[in-house]
């Protein structure tokens, strides 16, 4: 096999910042290859300077592409040597039909008249390839997260792609959906397509990839054959240290029961004869870190947000109590005051508001503790931005950044602190490290054990199992709107969560 | 002296500059500034072209009674804006109420002191109606007020039957053209003139003694919190220019008849809703709901009341404008207030408030009323057509507007 891509030294600076310092990178033609490291270092950059987005002179170093060198000037002329990139965030238009998405900007058209026959014949081919049966014509919008991705990958085959790098695929994906896609990238290998996968669940990059390459700081630590890898040894080339223990060792103290939720029933707030959470009862009590697992679409999120505040669907009915009281669970507002947190899973749309600093998202849930008769004491307010910067070691020079300036879990450790200056007794974390890296998430998981500690009781909504396992007293598995199984941590298991879900199906 | 912050050396995916000195700070707080002295560039453009007519005692205290209804109602605006809508009723709204504040007092012979506070809680009520479709139905504020908007004209037609309605009483009038007495004679006599309102000369003094020395106490805070403050060459020169703008002002107002009523019900109108924005919980809720609603919301923001509740107050600070128009021209007519609603969203754009909601201030939308306000009066001065008037101002929008986004991408 040859090389298909060649980046030779390639150096990129910020100002004040060298985000990418001599990083050489090869692929050979055919080969799935993965790019890791920790957030931050470097592997969208790269991946940026490759497909043109920073354009040929704003970088130091040379790219050669199919043995020529490529000077690239924008993603139009990177697409036209057949790099396609997939991001993270999809670039589909939901209003539009799955055929309009895959030929955007690409349209099978001849002098401006859209040639649809054609349009939805090659669509079906395409979609064929990539093992999607939906009508050409169904909107985008409608097929789940799992299928839009597929949808983008048969994007970029209308393309005539050779390259196709592929950021973060499978992060909003259930297993199952996952599975798809990551078959789907060993189709593609068997086809003649060249993959770079970017991805921080190393289990899959064990999966699919031929080789793997590491980043940290902007350089490269190495690059080797996946046969040879362990993923602690990937663990300890990204972060740079050993990670014997993947979890912080804690000893639970558990003590008496704070939330009770009994006979939880739920309805979908727009189809009325459907049941989302159907007599859901659970306990958490102080001290102790339980789990929810289950498949994407089981519940786990709808339940936390219709307890919190009923911030989801209608019709709900069933109980919650904190310490034995009753809650009324009506209004946001009132299930904070008696003692609930939800710390959401898309803290970017949820979460936190973007544009303003750190400081007036750190109060956001809690400006009574920091105002006086409606009046902000803005020293105070500090005081408190400080004390949680510094306990959190939220890493920014100081806490009038923009949230928006922060990495991923940066911005998960303020929106931690949010819900920790409103003092609850309880805190539901959904998807507390998805899109966050590996050295973030164990501060993460320390933040969640001293929470334990001090006496809180915490609920782990995620989709990672391994992570439950590693963090959890004990784990409930939800499938279909039902609890369908209750673990304690000596008996759990990857397989016994996966037993009691296929034995509802 | 430049406290640049502590450096923990960490560098974060998208890196943060690290401004110091002098032109660092203009970088990246260009906005503010450059509003500030794109007035003043204005005012000494006009100054010059109309050959010192500008700053004419009479042509200052004009300057107010013209612009103090667009002002007043772009504080509301700057709210409605920052929560994320818009009001386009307000033109209609303002001639409404003026029209039933002429019905009232006219036609019903109702008193002057009934019909302020009964037209004022007519405004509110239209904020509500229009505020209750936006908040709790969520129906796009652009459709419920541009609804509201052919409403209150046609409304305004219907009660004036088509015809003018007036004049009223003086002190109805004095709303507008009324003007506070020398309430303190000795100054007068003390600076030896003959025709001076020693107590705008004293307020105006006071005035610009306060905010310098809030501006200082801020400053301290700021710098005790190790906040990113100005370069002390800026504050000084800032604050030279805006308490010597201010004294001066009031000199020469106090050389002509004094402070208009007008003007201080604004001065005390923008400090409440400055103070409001800045430093009340309440304030801060609007901007987080502005920002990101759905987010405000799981924070235990009740989201819709606030909306609610700053379309209510737009409607009753449009009546309030309303009132003063009426007081004013000292007549209702159906034509009132016609297009006032592009001028005040226009002054909270050009004040740097965003299309897209959770940004903006009240000191912006209020500079950025003056500017729109000292363009019109200058240019009607030099003559300049109203055909010219009008892309010029628009102009001087999509410029300020472009010059945001600009700064916002660089």
């Amino acid at each position: 096999m040859a090389a298909l891509l060649e980046m030779q030294a390639i150096t990129k600076t910020f100002p004040g910042v060298r985000a990418l310092d001599e990083v050489s990178f090869t692929v050979e033609e055919g080969e799935v290859h993965a790019l890791v490291g920790e957030n931050g270092a470097g592997k969208s950059t790269l991946m940026k300077v490759l497909s043109g987005v920073y354009p040929h002179g704003s970088y130091e170093g040379q790219i050669l592409y199919d043995g020529a060198e490529a000077r690239f000037r924008d993603i139009a002329d990177s697409e036209a040597a057949g790099i396609v990139i997939i991001h993270q965030e999809l670039a589909l238009v939901p209003l539009l039909s799955i055929a309009e998405n895959l030929f955007l900007g690409n349209e099978q058209a001849r002098g401006g008249v859209v040639n649809w026959p054609a349009t939805y014949r090659r669509t079906e081919e395409l979609l064929a390839k990539v093992g999607l049966s939906d009508p050409p014509t169904r909107l985008v919008g409608k097929i789940g997260v799992g299928k839009q991705q597929l949808v983008e990958i048969a994007k970029a085959l209308a393309k005539d792609v050779r390259l196709l790098i592929l950021d973060e695929p499978t992060a909003a994906l259930q297993e199952q959906d996952s599975a798809k896609l990551l078959d789907l990238i060993l189709e593609l290998k068997a086809q003649g397509v060249t993959s770079i996968i970017i991805s921080h669940k190393l289990n899959e990059v064990r999966k699919v990839a031929d080789r793997v390459t590491v980043l940290r700081d902007g350089a490269t630590v190495g690059t080797m054959p996946n046969a040879d890898l362990t993923e602690d040894r990937i663990i300890r080339d990204m972060v740079g240290r050993d990670m014997a223990h993947r979890y912080p060792q804690r000893t639970p103290k558990i003590g008496e029961t704070l939330m009770e939720v009994k006979d939880w029933t739920v309805w979908h707030p727009e189809q009325a004869d459907r049941k989302v959470i159907d007599g859901v009862d659970l306990t958490v009590r102080a001290g102790e870190i339980v789990g929810i697992a289950g498949l994407m679409g089981a519940g786990r999120t709808e339940l936390a947000m219709s307890i919190f505040g009923r911030s989801y669907g209608t019709n709900i009915s069933g109980e919650v109590r904190m310490k034995g009281r009753p809650v009324d669970t009506s209004t946001v507002p009132r299930v904070i005051q008696a003692g609930l947190a939800y710390v959401t899973e898309d803290r970017k749309e949820l979460g936190l508001i973007l544009e303003e600093p750190i400081v007036r998202n750190i109060t956001l849930a809690n400006l009574a503790g920091v105002s006086n008769g409606g009046v902000l004491s803005s020293g105070e307010e500090q005081q408190v931005a400080e004390r949680y910067r510094s306990a959190m070691n939220i890493r920014t020079p100081n806490v009038h950044q923009k949230v928006v300036n922060l990495s991923g879990g940066n911005q998960q450790k303020v929106v931690l602190s949010k819900w920790l200056f409103a003092e609850p007794e309880v805190l539901i974390l959904d998807e507390p490290t998805r899109g966050i890296d590996v050295g973030a998430k164990f501060e993460i998981y320390g933040i969640m054990n001293d929470l334990a500690a001090q006496g809180r009781g915490v609920v782990m909504i995620s989709s990672e199992m391994p992570e439950l396992l590693g963090m959890c007293d004990r784990i409930y598995v939800m499938n279909q709107g039902r609890i369908v199984g209750e673990l304690a941590a000596s008996e759990a298991s990857q397989e016994a969560i996966m037993g009691r879900i296929l034995a509802d199906e | 002296m430049s406290t640049s912050e502590p450096n923990t050396g960490v560098a974060d995916e998208r890196p943060a500059e690290h401004p110091s000195g002098i032109g660092a700070f203009l970088g990246s707080h260009l906005r503010e500034y450059g509003m500030l002295f794109a007035l003043i560039a204005i005012m000494a453009f006009f100054q010059i072209a109309t050959d010192g007519t500008l700053l004419k005692p009479v042509n200052i205290t004009n300057l107010f009674l013209q612009n103090s209804y667009i002002i007043i109602m772009a504080l509301g605006m700057l709210l409605v804006i920052v929560a994320g809508h818009i009001d386009l009723s307000v033109g209609s709204v303002v001639g409404f109420v003026g029209a039933l504040a002429a019905v009232m007092m006219v036609n019903w012979d109702w008193a002057v002191w009934i019909t302020i506070p009964a037209c004022l809680l007519v405004g509110a009520a239209i904020g509500a109606a229009q505020g209750y479709w936006v908040a709790y139905w969520r129906i796009p504020s652009f459709i419920v007020t541009l609804a509201g908007m052919l409403v209150f004209r046609g409304a305004s037609l219907w009660l004036l039957e088509g015809q003018s309605v007036g004049p009223f009483e003086r002190s109805f009038q004095s709303l507008s053209t009324g003007f506070i007495p020398d309430l303190l004679p000795f100054v007068k006599t003390f600076l030896g003139m003959e025709r001076l309102n020693g107590f705008a000369v004293v307020v105006g003094v006071l005035l610009a003694a306060a905010l310098v020395l809030s501006g200082l106490r801020t400053r301290r805070q700021s710098a005790r919190y190790g906040m990113d403050i100005e370069p002390m060459a800026f504050f000084a020169l800032r604050n030279v220019l805006v308490a010597g703008a201010i004294v001066f002002i009031a000199w020469k107002l106090a050389t002509f008849r004094g402070l208009p009523n007008v003007l201080i019900t604004m001065g005390v109108l923008i400090v409440l809703y400055a103070f409001m924005t800045e430093n009340t919980t309440l304030g801060r809720r609007i901007y987080a709901v502005g920002g990101n609603l759905k987010a405000s919301k799981l924070s235990g923001i009740k989201a819709e009341r606030l909306t609610f509740l700053t379309f209510v107050n737009m409607g009753m600070l449009a009546a309030l404008a309303g009132l003063i128009f009426a007081a004013r021209l000292n007549t209702a007519t159906p034509k009132a207030g016609n297009a006032f609603e592009l001028d005040v969203i226009a002054a909270v754009f050009i004040g740097g408030a965003s299309m897209s909601g959770g940004v903006g201030r009240i000191v912006g939308a209020v500079v950025g009323a003056f500017i729109m306000g000292v363009m019109n009066n200058g240019m009607s001065i030099l003559g300049i057509g109203i055909d010219y008037q009008q892309v010029i101002k628009g102009l001087v929008l999509l410029a300020a507007v472009i010059f945001d986004v600009y700064n916002k991408n660089k």
